[in-house]
């Protein structure tokens, strides 16, 4: 019989982890004007939560967390793959994907 | 110290590192390469939680597919050059001190909420094998799932209809 990974290492340790991880995408977000980039912190971010989620289906003993990160995951392909198709079109439209000069619809 | 909090940490440290890196290193190439290391590593979180079914998700979808895509766009739009302009300064200054207060203050609230979530004792069976996930998955999430397959498909037809070049305008 294995001792329990939870034990060994603790669900507070996963929680700073995920804490930061997040934290980090969204200083992305805020601090790079490449879009491309903001696509990536994003990724960031849904990954931090996929991992609490996973640390806390282990934490409680149900599969149901597991499942939701599948699904989580199913999202997250589509809106990468929708995302960068709207990133192409722009590019093709303005030569550039700096997310400061998308400001048209300011007027 | 057990060999297994080693192996966390340092997969922690690992983690942490290769997604500051994705956002700090000018060329988008080079984050695209990190973003990869961090997913990989996230896989070995995964892996050490005993969760195999979405360990191996991950390393198709995130560090396989996803990362492929990214790459592919970033070659497609010839974006390998450091010429990004940075945003003006005081942009920044308020992106780190939302990074700052952000982490302080998420960090507080779980601290204190570690007298709501109780002990944790394991007892030892079965509930994250694959076989466990797959009854759980086509039993009571069957609807979910098939709903899934339609979003993958609209995304798909989405995606093409947006890159299509249109002709007639020019």
């Amino acid at each position: 019989m294995i001792e329990n990974i939870l034990n060994i290492i603790g669900i507070e340790n996963y929680i700073f982890l995920t804490v930061l991880l997040f934290c980090i995408g969204v200083f992305g977000v805020l601090y790079r004007r490449n879009a491309i980039i903001v696509f990536m912190s994003i990724e960031i971010m849904l990954n931090a939560v996929n991992l609490l989620f996973v640390a806390f289906s282990t934490y409680h003993q149900d599969a149901e967390g597991q499942v939701f990160v599948f699904f989580s995951m199913a999202v997250a392909a589509a809106e990468v793959a929708v995302g960068l198709a709207i990133l192409v079109s722009v590019f093709r439209n303005l030569g550039s994907i700096d997310i400061d000069n998308l400001k048209n619809l300011k007027g | 110290m057990s060999p297994v909090l080693i192996t966390f940490y340092f997969l922690a440290a690992f983690t942490l590192a290769t997604a500051f890196l994705t956002i700090y290193s000018k060329n988008p190439i080079h984050s695209a390469i990190y973003l990869v290391l961090c997913m990989v590593s996230i896989m070995g979180h995964y892996l050490l939680l005993n969760a195999q079914f979405v360990a191996i998700v991950q390393l198709i979808v995130y560090a396989g597919a996803i990362m492929v895509l990214m790459l592919f766009t970033i070659m497609l739009m010839n974006l390998n050059k450091e010429d990004e302009v940075h945003k003006p300064r005081i942009t920044r200054l308020g992106a780190i001190v939302v990074f700052i207060l952000m982490s302080i203050v998420l960090i507080t609230i779980f601290i204190n909420s570690k007298t709501i979530m109780g002990e944790y004792d394991s007892s030892g069976e079965d509930f994250q094998s694959i076989k466990v996930l797959g009854k759980v998955l086509l039993n009571e999430y069957m609807v979910p799932f098939e709903f899934a397959s339609i979003l993958l498909l609209v995304a798909m037809i989405g995606t093409v209809l947006l890159t299509k070049k249109e002709k007639d305008q020019k």
